[in-house]
């Protein structure tokens, strides 16, 4: 294995174990639910993209074959990370709106109301006939 | 044609995906992703009934080099906000983003592009699907974030899903 994948490789870990360092310490210092949810989302998105990148390079430069389980896992990764953070803040606010905890160190204060006289869809079934329903036709 | 490919894209992303799980194209892992690809979406056809027409061509690549692009950017800005902001310098707020999509697809595509992007998370949709529930970590103007999201993401998805 040549000295230069080697440097490659061991600057993608490094990148890759800092963001993925720096995206556990904002889950740990912000102040409040919704923004601890920015860190995993996102800071830890290219810290596994750069893990991924120098498992490639190992594979490449170790075996000589080019592996494409990378690409599979950065796509369900894509698919995944969204909707996971949609379902803790959908519970969030479900619990911000029953009483079950209060944030008194929340920056953006609690959520506003939609526009109209409809509600989110947490507290309110999707109305059929609209795009926020699947069950049309 | 469409009744033996009910749904074209749904077939190429699973021989593809099948392909890269095998990590190797041989003429038997073609053949079996081959019979997924024509299987499946027939089976799956109940669970998506009125499903919009998709154009995969260039609007498509542009879009998805502008979220890539967008996702590396938001890394670099959420680590430098997480290391470096005070929490009560931080200006997190709560967005109202009304949307134009008309199709609960695009309306996913949207949401999803919102959260792997610079400092904003989709956390909610209303009943009525004309609006977003969008929480940023750091926005000095609303007003300008929200246009922002409809220009670059939406008006985007608009051409795909036409």
């Amino acid at each position: 294995m040549s000295v230069i994948a080697d440097i490659v490789i061991v600057v993608l870990l490094l990148l890759g174990a800092g963001f993925a360092l720096i995206g556990s310490l904002g889950l740990v210092r912000l102040p409040s639910t919704m923004e601890r949810l920015h860190g995993p989302t996102k800071a830890t998105t290219l810290g596994l993209g750069a893990l991924l990148v120098a498992s490639v390079v190992y594979f490449r430069a170790r075996f000589g074959v080019w592996t494409a389980h990378e690409a599979l896992i950065s796509l369900f990764l894509f698919i995944t990370a969204p909707i996971s953070a949609n379902m803790i803040a959908k519970v969030h606010l479900h619990r911000l709106r029953t009483g079950a905890i209060s944030e008194p160190d929340s920056i953006a204060g609690p959520p506003p109301r939609p526009g109209g006289d409809g509600e989110w869809a947490t507290f309110e079934a999707p109305r059929r006939d609209t795009p926020a329903s699947t069950a049309n036709s | 044609m469409r009744h033996v490919l009910p749904h074209p894209a749904l077939s190429a992303m699973l021989l593809i995906v099948w392909l890269l799980m095998a990590n190797s194209i041989t003429i038997g892992g073609v053949v079996l992703g081959g019979a997924f690809a024509l299987i499946l979406p027939k089976f799956t056809q109940p669970f998506w009934p009125d499903r919009p027409r998709m154009r995969f061509g260039r609007h498509f690549l542009g879009y998805l080099a502008i979220v890539l692009l967008d996702i590396v950017v938001a890394n670099f800005q959420v680590a430098w906000l997480i290391l470096f902001r005070r929490s009560r310098d931080l200006r997190a707020r709560w967005l109202v983003v009304p949307i134009d999509l008309t199709t609960p697809e695009a309306i996913t595509m949207l949401a999803g592009t919102i959260s792997l992007t610079p400092g904003t998370v989709s956390a909610d949709v209303s009943a009525d699907g004309r609006f977003l529930l969008v929480h940023a970590l750091d926005v000095a103007d609303e007003a300008a974030e929200v246009a922002r999201i409809k220009r670059r993401y939406e008006a985007r998805l608009h051409r795909i899903f036409a």
